[in-house]
């Protein structure tokens, strides 16, 4: 979880996340940002997001995002 | 037909009560538009505001169009202000523009207040359900002509500051009444809006939907981060026609989404301002076999689009899409660096004649004079013709094709070389998703940048397969996003600060 904050802050420096900060619904990531992050998750924990995950649920926070990533690395 | 607004009254006339605009949440019928735009347009008038630009600082809903064409019923013509642009830009805009009125809704009410700005402050809910003056209105129309401006849309400028783009009735009528029947739209036309209420795009879908009663989605932004989703909407709501910039269409059909789902209402796919991959092209045809699809070109300049290409033929990958020809009543003339026809199959640069040219920049007489010229084909009388800085030329079949900009073009080893070309060749090898080309350093130095999962070494390999040697990029370097500007287009200039960078 924390290397995926850190990804977050590398994003927007100007924030402070936590796991239960709203990403979307506050607005905080837009889409180029979203290309970023699955492009680094692929690089960071080997995962590849699918189209069918690329979903707001599994962006809605980083909770969600991080349970995404352990279902996929596990699969 | 001299006034774009007779393109609602007469759709209001008859369709009344059909769904003009929605975002999901709200959505507004043709009168209610026709409605609030009047009551819009009397409250301009009573505040004296009539001849003025109107600046409408608001989030993208259905009521943002209606003050567009409210400022248009009060004599004026409005300006799209983008509330999500860097405060200092906005700032520097409205100081630029000096609006006669600044409309802002609830969104939006507290960055409106906090402008600086002396004229006049309208909140949409205040204007809109007010009284509908007929007399006043009447007026105004009495003494507007098709030469008058309707809009100034604010791009970018190569030097960094804003240039506001002044758009007439008449060049809108023109780009309407081509750009249909060249498309297709009708009354059947269901649009799902991806490009900003800001930018002149959105012109393609406002305008034909008013002429003929269709509807039109303002699709909610989010969703271009979510494919399925996205998908999904279009579907739940029939949109039939797409009008998108090519980033947008490979968001799409880039991740694999319609192995997942399909677009099942799809009749015309049209995109535009960026050369899309034919790879995703294809992804796209196969997904909707049932669709027309169209390449657009179009500088703001020159009012939307104007030229077009319907794929009608299997391209091959590295192929650039053409942009073939221009609509009737606009012609494209091709000239070299002298001002003279280029040789037939040679590049030239892209001037544009016709109608459709828009009023010029607004309090830009210096950029004016560099972009809006004397055709320089004839010297006989006064005819004003648009320079793009775009190149092109003409396929075996006639069919124009862009190369890329003027000043993207560089020289190496005494050749010329035009930077789309690069990115054209890598954005057609597996792996690469988007590719950007810069020259920088000294000595000269190509560098292409690009996404996707492809390695730099077999990417080069490929690259030498479909390039001469001279046009091969000394450094690969793998980006996990392509730098957009607002409007989609390559962000060369920070390609070229991360190639400085090293």
């Amino acid at each position: 979880m924390e290397r995926l904050l850190r990804m977050l802050t590398q994003l927007h420096p100007e924030v402070t996340f936590t796991p239960d900060t709203r990403l979307l619904e506050e607005e905080l990531l837009d889409s180029f940002d979203i290309v970023t992050l699955v492009s680094e998750i692929d690089e960071e924990y080997g995962v590849v997001i699918p189209a069918q995950e690329l979903i707001p649920e599994n962006f809605a926070t980083g909770t969600a995002l991080y349970r995404l990533i352990r279902r996929l690395g596990e699969g | 037909m001299t006034n774009v607004l007779q393109y609602l009254e007469q759709t209001v006339r008859e369709k009344p009560y059909h769904l003009f605009l929605t975002d999901g949440q709200r959505g507004m019928t043709f009168r209610e538009v026709y409605d609030q735009a009047r009551a819009i347009g009397s409250c301009l008038i009573q505040s004296g505001v009539v001849g003025k630009a109107v600046a409408v600082l608001m989030e993208k809903t259905p009521r943002t169009v209606a003050a567009f064409l409210g400022a248009i019923y009060g004599g004026n013509y409005y300006v799209p202000l983008d509330s999500q642009m860097p405060r200092g830009r906005l700032e520097a805009i409205v100081d630029f523009l000096a609006p006669g009125a600044l409309l802002w809704d609830e969104s939006t009410r507290g960055l409106a207040e906090a402008l600086p700005y002396s004229g006049t402050r309208i909140g949409y809910s205040q204007a809109a359900f007010g009284m509908i003056q007929e007399e006043p209105l009447r007026a105004v129309r009495k003494a507007q002509l098709d030469i008058d401006p309707i809009y100034v849309v604010f791009t970018s400028g190569s030097t960094g500051i804003p240039k506001g783009v002044v758009g007439c009735h008449r060049g809108v009528i023109d780009y309407v009444e081509q750009l249909c029947p060249a498309l297709g739209f009708d009354g059947e036309s269901v649009f799902g809006n991806q490009t900003p209420l800001y930018f002149d795009a959105c012109l393609k879908e406002l305008f034909p939907a008013m002429k003929y009663g269709g509807c039109v989605h303002l699709i909610p932004r989010q969703l271009f981060s979510f494919p399925v989703r996205l998908v999904e909407y279009l579907n739940q709501h029939q949109i039939n026609t797409l009008c998108w910039v090519a980033s947008a269409m490979t968001m799409v059909s880039n991740p694999g989404t319609f192995e997942r789902i399909r677009p099942r209402f799809l009749r015309t796919v049209a995109f535009a301002s960026e050369v899309l991959p034919v790879r995703q092209l294809k992804a796209w045809r196969k997904a909707a076999p049932g669709a027309r699809f169209f390449n657009l070109y179009g500088p703001t300049e020159t009012t939307g689009i104007c030229c077009y290409y319907e794929i009608c033929r299997e391209l091959e990958d590295d192929e650039p899409i053409p942009i073939g020809a221009p609509f009737p009543n606009t012609q494209i003339l091709l000239l070299d660096e002298e001002g003279r026809p280029a040789a037939p199959g040679a590049p030239g640069e892209i001037y544009i004649r016709g109608t459709r040219l828009t009023l010029g920049y607004y309090r830009s007489p210096e950029q004016e004079a560099g972009a809006f010229v004397q055709n320089p084909l004839q010297n006989s009388y006064p005819e004003r013709v648009y320079r793009t800085g775009d190149m092109a030329m003409r396929n075996s079949r006639g069919e124009l094709v862009f190369l890329g900009r003027r000043d993207q073009q560089i020289k190496r080893m005494g050749r010329r070389i035009e930077l789309g070309e690069i990115e054209a060749a890598a954005g057609a090898l597996p792996g690469v998703d988007s590719a950007g080309c810069v020259c920088s350093g000294e000595p000269q130095r190509l560098i292409l940048f690009y996404t996707g999962p492809a390695e730099p070494e077999a990417l080069l390999t490929g690259l030498k397969q479909r390039l001469p040697r001279y046009m091969l990029p000394n450094d690969l370097r793998p980006l996990e996003a392509m730098p957009r500007t607002p409007n989609g287009k390559l962000h060369r200039s920070r390609l070229r600060e991360l190639a400085d960078q090293g």
